[in-house]
């Protein structure tokens, strides 16, 4: 079992999810985060340029079973990758990979793979 | 009905109004009044902002406000350079719009007083903010899909050439609705005028774009129904403007004008929470701040001709006939995000049609002696029903050419990407919500 933890951009997040659910990966938690990597944000007020110190950043959590990962790893990068170059854009996010040591349905009590 | 008199001196003696303003005097009480109406009136657009933003993801917040802040801004300079010209001008192109050169820019009316004591300026600036309304109500049928240019040149085209020829219509005195049958058709301030047009034209509006991505499938919840409760609350409070003040005086219409408003706003929101009770199991915040539009768009034509009992069973009678049409909206397949249709449209449609059962005696007497011995209720209901129609028609064929215009040339529709990354980022570049981020 591995912990799948994506930082997107926030705007990407709507894409992302498309994608995940088109791979058939429909279990996710999302919350907004704020940070920074190497990109400088840039937004408009009241015609001024700003550059935010934080940038605002979506995270995506999904716990999957092994052979899930690659799939769902794929689902992501696509969707949360920058359109205007094959490349992608600094800015476009991470992902992170953890080993998951349990997982239990607080429902049923059940533990291990079959409870994700 | 004393829009009539103000009418007749506005368009009968226009030839000498320079030496009629030197001779009325202003009367400052009923101008004061007016003076607070045009700016609560004004006040129900940022209540609209408020209103809409609240009820679309927080994606679009922004977005959805600037269709109301637009508005503002685009309708009052159209309005000062043509559309008081085009609306209350005389009749031209056989009586399709006004014109009077004497309007534009509101050049000939700087020392203007109208016979009721009130400074022709502020008429103007009154019957201007409803200019402004209307387009920003259409806006919330097609919320959260549409390019922001795209948008800015179709509110000007459909203040131009549907506001203001139907605004001609119903409230100019040479207007052909205003003429019909014994006394006019009745649109006290702007049940066919306002909500009958915004809302067929929002639906017109709603099934060219198409639904949003998703929809109905996908849930759209309120991201803000806290902002929503607010805007439906300025609402409120404006809406005494937008009634009270379209007697264009102070006085006893007024008055009535005002009890009414208040009786069929409270009717329709109690209506509401209680079909919902019975329906759903919970009485919402969303359905009452709901039940108070529908109810105040009912009585919108009917203020001035209706008693307190008739202005709160015209509140309640749209607030059933709203909430049956919500339920049914998502079967019918087509995507009113915010039920501009749900609830101004078919609202303003009861309410215009629905008055003719309710008017006072008085006025249905009045009528008898103008048409020369008798008027029924079955004429004035004739009136009305040709009235309302006759305004969906125009409505809905020009706003189809107007919007098939404006997506051939400017673009209309959003882009997939565009609608899924949200109108705050693609045409805005700003963020409604997340200053408040340890930046």
């Amino acid at each position: 079992m591995k912990l799948i933890t994506a930082i997107i951009r926030s705007y990407q997040l709507e894409e992302v999810r498309e994608s995940l659910i088109a791979a058939d990966i429909t279990r996710i938690t999302v919350s907004r985060v704020s940070g920074h990597g190497v990109q400088q944000s840039e937004e408009i007020y009241r015609g001024k340029k700003v550059i935010p110190g934080l940038i605002p950043k979506v995270k995506v959590e999904i716990a999957v079973n092994d052979e899930f990962v690659d799939v769902t790893v794929e689902a992501i990068m696509k969707a949360a990758r920058s359109h205007n170059s094959n490349q992608g854009e600094i800015g476009d996010g991470k992902i992170f990979i953890t080993p998951l040591e349990e997982c239990i349905r607080i429902r049923t009590g059940e533990r291990g793979p079959s409870a994700i | 009905m004393k829009r009539l008199g103000l009418f007749i001196f506005l368009f009968g003696f226009t030839g000498i109004s320079v030496f009629a303003a030197e001779s009325q005097q202003v009367d400052t009480g009923s101008t004061a009044w007016m003076l607070t109406s045009t700016a609560l009136v004004l006040l129900m657009i940022p209540g609209l902002a408020m209103f809409y933003g609240g009820l679309v993801r927080s994606k679009n917040v922004l977005g959805t406000m600037m269709h109301s802040f637009a508005a503002m801004g685009v309708m009052s300079v159209l309005w000062v350079a043509v559309s008081y010209s085009m609306s209350f001008g005389s009749n031209v192109m056989g009586g399709w719009f006004g014109w009077n050169p004497d309007y534009l820019f509101l050049n000939g009316i700087d020392e203007s007083i109208l016979p009721g004591g009130v400074p022709e300026y502020v008429f103007s600036m009154f019957q201007g903010k409803f200019a402004i309304i209307t387009p920003a109500l259409i806006a919330g049928a097609f919320a959260e899909r549409v390019k922001f240019r795209g948008y800015l040149v179709f509110i000007a085209l459909w203040g131009l050439f549907v506001y203001n020829p139907l605004c001609h219509w119903v409230w100019a005195e040479d207007g052909f609705l205003f003429n019909m049958g014994a006394m006019g058709a009745i649109d006290f301030a702007g049940g066919t005028v306002v909500h009958i047009s915004a809302g067929v034209s929002g639906l017109v509006a709603a099934i060219f774009l198409g639904r949003r991505r998703g929809y109905p499938h996908r849930q759209m919840k309120p991201n803000n129904l806290v902002m929503t409760m607010m805007g439906a609350g300025l609402l409120w409070v404006g809406w005494f403007g937008f009634n009270a003040g379209s007697s264009i005086s102070s006085g006893l219409s007024t008055a009535q004008a005002l009890t009414a408003t208040q009786a069929a706003a409270a009717a329709g929101a109690i209506t509401w929470i209680i079909i919902e009770g019975m329906h759903q199991g919970k009485m919402t915040a969303l359905g009452f701040a709901s039940g108070i539009l529908a109810g105040l768009v009912a009585v919108t034509p009917a203020a001035g001709v209706v008693k307190p009992a008739g202005a709160m069973a015209l509140g309640a009678i749209a607030t059933i006939i709203c909430y049956i049409m919500l339920i049914y909206k998502d079967k019918l397949g087509f995507d009113d995000s915010l039920d501009a249709f749900g609830i101004h449209g078919l609202g303003g449609i009861v309410g215009a049609l629905g008055l003719t059962f309710f008017i006072r005696d008085s006025w249905m007497e009045e009528a008898a002696k103008a048409a020369g011995g008798s008027w029924t209720v079955w004429q004035q209901f004739g009136v009305q029903a040709t009235a309302v129609g006759i305004a969906i028609v125009y409505a809905v064929v020009s706003t189809v050419v107007i919007l098939f215009v404006v997506e051939k040339t400017v673009g209309l529709k959003s882009s997939v990407s565009e609608e899924m990354q949200g109108l705050d980022h693609s045409y805005h570049g700003e963020r409604g919500y997340g200053m408040l981020t340890p930046n």
